[in-house]
């Protein structure tokens, strides 16, 4: 028996709907069996049409509900796709979602109400139904959908502590800032539209490739439309800004939503629409230049950053700058690798700092951190292998996907970019190791009264963090380098059949060939900058107690200052922006509205009103008697002309 | 309509059955028996919405041409008959449902006169519905004309502090519009007849029918359908209202109690929008075609859309911001009805159904809350998620809707608008797009602003959450978004046929244009529509 695609996003959403109306009154044994039951269940139903479909390989399935919006020429209908693309994004979607739903069970039982834990999770199942929407869409109005779904979950979710004033402002801000990517998926979606007739994922790819020297002038603007969109959902700057502010909401959901998988999904739909942005050579030379300057610029930025949660932040923004770095260049493969492994990776980090600030009472500075391993056995040891993951030291997933990165910026022959990347990935190492230094080596450094009370998290959130880091350690063995074998890299081989050959006349790239000697010394320059990094880190911050770093600091106070405060970009845009034009909006209200149009019409009925003065004998003062009047005039003017 | 046999005059049925409740309740009920008025009235509109039901099961939707015409001989020299179709079976059928909210809500609300009150409301219903009825312009314009009197004291009686001001500034500025309108009217009516000034008038006999009006007039010379365009224009769009002839609507709905607020955002707004797609588009093509009157209409409905959404940001008062927020919602409206093709048109009219469910919702909102707090504005609010979550979860879904989020019904008629704008120019689509992103603006900010945060005014922490009564008139409205979010097709089929003929008469093309092309392509060039219908 095959379970049909819609049954993987209904479950969630059936979820939704008990927590939501159910939850309140029937308690949280009720909401955690729901909640996290319904997204077990997707995950057994998603996994049992994926087995067979990664065993077998195959083509696209398409499974159509019902016709939707049909306006005009225009119609879309609800219908699901199951392709490798979407077969990747579900397999780890449902399950690292289902891992984090568990530990969300162990995080916030005991802080909140009955009504606060059953909203939490009402959100939390709405979110996934979101995401598998989006994932599973096969239009890319269907797609929109669930990428609103997700905003709105996500904005629903950092606003989740309403009453604390910064997490609402948070929540809308990532809100409006997503809406300016809207903007841009809207308007690209239409010109998709307008391009193809239709919005058919399968119908728009296939006329791409059969025919692209007919499209491939009108997709240069709706390419860089559509990566708006993926701009502002995946924070690549200048849309970053709302991602760190994110982390006001719970922990567990800025591990699910705002690291592994909502904010991946702008990568997911460029890689969805390789075969436009392939016609669009100009479009990808956006795409790789913002993703190679947002890697560096939020690493740059976590050097400095003393939150926890912050420093996981702008690394998120930082490897989602190296995905697009990677489809800018034409390697969606190791985009899309990167997407994965990140997920564990990630997901296990920021769920290993939740453990961390569950376990110092909501402390997330880690100034105030210090000495937690030994207190923190699990923790500190999921922690780290995830840390060495991201880090990129081999054989741990995350070597072989930012490897892979790197590889392909090199032979698409841009030696800036992969320098950048490189860099980067020193810079990665080093914030990492800081991370990892400050909060679990040295002496604790908070109250003691917080140091008596520290204790390692229950088995419903220690769990998932030796699953995930499990998985971070060996998730890159799916996708070894081609030194390995012709057939070493399972994931490209599995997703090829998403890249249809196309051919524009004209733009031939030129690419080095890798030889397998090049590769190599690829990789040994690669795990050489990030052991640099890591090991500088180590040395300064655990060694040597974060002297070092205060001396450098010193010497460079201006700068320093500038980078801990994130560039100062907020105030950039609060004065560039926000200011003006709240100034300009109080200025149509004020003197467009109320002096100009409403004085002009004051003025007349002033004039009138002198008028009226004169010839006060014919006025009652009676407005009734105006309209009746006027009524009776209107009916006797009638009659006379028709009688006439 | 046919009912075993029998006809029976629908129309005039729902038209007329508040205007009996209203003439009962003046002759039977004596004023201090307001509970027997308040039940007379609810049982009369909810009549007259059950009775108007069978109007969207019957309505046939397939077919061209009017749907149960009524006619019959008012002044012998005048054809007087009502007339329908589809987009009016939408509005027929809002009107009918928002009718009954607009009483419900008003129980508590009003406390003073409530016999003159209940009556008002019962009569301009009436008026209402016989607007969305009229097959003839002179039966169309006694009722848009008489609406206004009950609207006026409605305001001008039960409103709040400046009730007087809004009341005559509403009054006088459609008054106004309206004026230009009868010119119009009574223009077209001799230029069928006996002509005037320097035009010859066809000799035909005298006629008010819009349908054969309209053809008269989409066959006039195209300088003269400006004119006429244009006394039409100023008739419709200060009721839309459209920039810069919006300033009478903050007041008005502002100063206004709630259910006169929620009956003037749900359908007297629609009034104007409905006046453009009956009259202006079929009447006058050759004027709506001109390059430059198109370019009139189409940029006064964009600056109404970033306007409107820039001005409602500053707004501190509650109402105040809704009300501005409508000027920009309807600025959406205008864009789709002019870009004259069927994505436009569809999304236009459904997304004048879609503003009256979320923008009539947001005021019976608000209206709760001015009832237990008796102020407007945003600074007296607060954390009322934490005292009231119910009333915070109705209020966010109803934001969401009135910000287009997917899978509620604002969504539709956006995203088919702005479909239907930038198949005709890629410059259109991309200015109104602006509006969503002000749009989630100003809503979630107001939505921070009453309902996040800590309860600071002590006033506010005793509140209590909303009653069942309360909650029964906001279900309605909240199952309607949800359908036409999930499932709008029901609503874009009554719509298809009657927007078919109206695109076909403005001559618009429904093909997509070549908007991306790297020069700008003239208008209604042949070549380029077969270029772009190529699959």
């Amino acid at each position: 028996m095959t379970v049909a695609l819609w049954i993987v996003p209904a479950l969630p959403l059936a979820g939704f709907l008990l927590c939501l109306l159910l939850g309140t009154r029937l308690g949280k044994g009720f909401v955690s069996a729901a909640g996290v039951g319904s997204i077990g269940i997707a995950t057994l139903a998603a996994w049992s049409r994926l087995l067979p479909y990664f065993r077998d390989g195959g083509g696209a399935v398409v499974e159509r509900i019902a016709p939707w919006i049909t306006a005009g020429n225009f119609s879309v209908d609800v219908s699901f796709r199951l392709d490798p693309l979407s077969a990747l994004m579900v397999s780890f979607v449902t399950f690292v979602g289902f891992l984090i739903h568990l530990y969300s069970v162990g995080y916030m039982k005991h802080d909140e109400t009955d009504a606060g834990y059953a909203r939490y999770f009402a959100y939390m199942n709405l979110f996934m139904f979101s995401m598998l929407t989006l994932v599973l869409a096969n239009n890319f109005v269907l797609m929109f959908v669930g990428w609103e779904g997700v905003g709105l979950c996500s904005y629903l979710l950092i606003g989740y502590y309403y009453e604390r004033e910064y997490a609402a402002a948070a929540g809308r801000k990532a809100f409006v800032v997503n809406r300016i990517g809207d903007f841009g998926f809207l308007l690209g979606m239409f010109g998709v539209f307008s391009l193809f007739g239709t919005l058919d994922f399968g119908d728009v790819f296939s006329r791409a490739a059969a025919n692209p020297g007919r499209f491939a002038p009108g997709l240069t603007v709706v390419c860089l439309l559509l990566f708006l969109g993926a701009m502002g959902k995946s924070a690549q700057v200048p849309l970053h800004v709302w991602l760190p502010d994110a982390m006001a909401g719970p922990t567990p959901v800025s591990a699910l939503i705002h690291a592994a998988t909502m904010v991946t999904a702008g990568v997911y739909m460029v890689t969805r629409c390789n075969a436009l942005f392939r016609l669009a050579p100009e479009a990808m030379a956006v795409v790789a230049v913002i993703g190679g300057v947002t890697a560096i610029f939020a690493a740059v930025i976590a050097l400095a950053q003393n939150d926890i949660k912050k420093v996981l932040a702008y690394s998120t923004v930082s490897q989602l700058g190296y995905m697009f770095l990677a489809c800018g260049v034409g390697a969606y493969v190791a985009g899309m690798f990167h997407v994965l492994t990140h997920a564990f990776f990630k997901a296990c980090l920021f769920l290993g700092s939740g453990a961390v600030i569950h376990a110092l009472g909501g402390e997330q500075d880690m100034r105030r951190m210090g000495g937690l391993a030994p207190k923190l056995p699990v923790t500190y040891r999921t922690f780290l292998v995830a840390t060495l993951a991201l880090a990129g030291i081999p054989p741990l997933a995350g070597f072989f996907s930012k490897d892979a990165i790197l590889t392909g910026v090199f032979a698409a022959n841009r030696p800036i970019l992969f320098a950048v990347g490189l860099f980067t990935a020193g810079l990665t190492a080093f914030y990492m190791f800081r991370l990892v230094s400050l909060t679990f080596s040295g002496r604790f450094r908070g109250s003691a009264e917080v140091g008596a009370h520290v204790h390692e998290a229950p088995t419903t959130m220690t769990l998932p963090l030796v699953v995930l880091a499990f998985l971070s350690a060996v998730g890159g063995f799916l996708g070894l380098p081609e030194v390995f074998g012709e057939s070493a890299n399972r994931v490209a081989a599995f997703l090829a059949p998403v890249f249809p050959p196309i051919f524009l006349p004209g733009h031939e790239v030129a690419r080095h060939a890798v030889s397998p000697a090049k590769e190599w010394i690829l990789m040994g320059v690669s795990v050489t900058v990030a052991a640099a990094g890591l090991l500088l880190a180590w040395d300064w911050y655990a060694k040597k107690a974060g002297r070092p770093a205060e001396r450098l600091a010193a010497s460079f106070p201006r700068l320093y200052a500038l980078i801990a405060d994130k560039f100062r970009i907020d105030e950039l845009y609060d004065v560039l922006f926000v200011r003006p034009f709240s100034w300009l909006a109080r200025v149509l209200w004020k003197v467009v509205d109320v002096l100009v149009i409403d004085g002009f019409l004051n003025a007349g009925a002033f004039v009138v009103e002198l008028v009226g003065d004169a010839l006060r004998f014919l006025q009652t003062g009676n407005v009734r008697n105006y309209a009746l009047t006027f009524l009776l005039g209107i009916v006797a003017l009638l009659l006379i002309v028709l009688a006439g | 309509m046919h009912l075993m046999g029998i006809w029976i005059p629908i129309l005039s049925i729902v038209t007329y059955i508040p205007l009996a409740g209203a003439l009962a309740v003046v002759f039977f009920v004596p004023k201090e028996r307001t509970g027997a008025i308040q039940a007379i009235s609810t049982v009369i509109v909810l009549v007259d919405f059950v009775v108007s039901l069978p109007l969207w099961f019957l309505f046939e939707r397939g077919r061209e041409g009017y749907q149960f015409v009524e006619k019959l001989s008012w002044i012998p020299s005048l054809g007087v008959d009502y007339h329908f179709d589809g987009i009016s079976l939408l509005l027929i059928l809002l009107t009918t449902l928002i009718g009954i909210i607009a009483v419900a809500c008003s129980y508590t609300a009003i406390s003073t006169r409530q016999k003159e009150y209940y009556v008002l409301l019962l009569l301009l219903q009436t008026f209402m519905i016989g607007t969305f009825c009229s097959l003839d312009l002179f039966l169309f314009y006694v009722f848009w004309e008489v609406m206004l009197v009950p609207m006026y004291f409605l305001i001008g009686v039960w409103g709040s502090d400046r009730r007087l001001y809004a009341a005559i500034k509403f009054f006088l500025y459609t008054l106004a519009g309206s004026v230009l309108m009868l010119l119009g009217i009574i223009a077209l009516y001799f230029y069928n007849t006996t002509g005037f000034h320097s035009y010859k008038g066809l000799g035909q006999p005298p006629t008010f029918s819009i349908e054969k009006l309209t053809a008269v007039a989409a066959g006039m010379p195209a300088e003269l359908q400006i004119w006429l365009f244009f006394a039409f224009f100023f008739g419709f769009a200060i009721k839309v209202p459209m920039f810069p002839f919006h300033t009478w609507l903050p007041d008005a709905h502002t100063e206004a109690p709630t259910a006169g607020s929620v009956i003037l955002a749900a359908i007297l707004l629609k009034m104007g929008t409905y006046g453009f797609v009956r009259f202006s588009l079929p009447m006058f093509p050759d004027a709506i075609n001109t390059g430059w009157v198109l370019a009139v209409v189409i940029t006064l409905s964009i600056v109404g859309i970033v306007y409107g959404a820039m001005v409602t940001l500053v707004q501190k008062d509650m109402k105040r911001l809704i009300a501005y927020s409508s000027v920009s919602h309807l600025g959406f409206v205008m864009l789709g009805v002019f870009a004259l093709n069927m994505a436009g048109l569809q999304g236009g009219i459904l997304q004048m159904v879609n503003h009256g469910i979320s923008t009539g919702a947001l005021f019976l909102l608000v209206g709760m809350i001015y009832e237990r707090r008796h102020t407007r504005m945003i600074s007296e609010y607060g954390g009322l998620a934490r005292q009231m979550p119910i009333y915070a979860t109705y209020f966010l879904i109803m934001a969401l809707s009135s910000m287009g989020l997917p899978i509620l019904n604002g969504f539709i008629g956006e995203f088919t608008i702005l479909q239907g704008a930038f198949a005709k120019n890629f410059w259109w689509a991309f200015s109104a797009a602006t509006g969503i992103v002000l749009g989630a603006a100003y809503l979630l900010w107001l939505y921070q602003r009453v309902f996040f945060g800590e309860i600071t005014n002590p006033a506010n922490a005793t509140l209590p959450d909303l009653t069942a009564r309360e909650q029964l008139t906001l279900v309605p409205l909240v199952v309607l978004a949800l359908w036409i979010g999930l499932y709008p097709k029901p609503m874009f089929d009554v719509l298809r046929v009657p927007s078919e003929k109206i695109v076909a008469a403005v001559g618009g093309r429904t093909l997509p244009s070549p908007a991306l092309a790297r020069k700008p392509a003239p208008e209604r060039d042949p070549s380029l529509a077969v270029e772009a219908s190529r699959p």
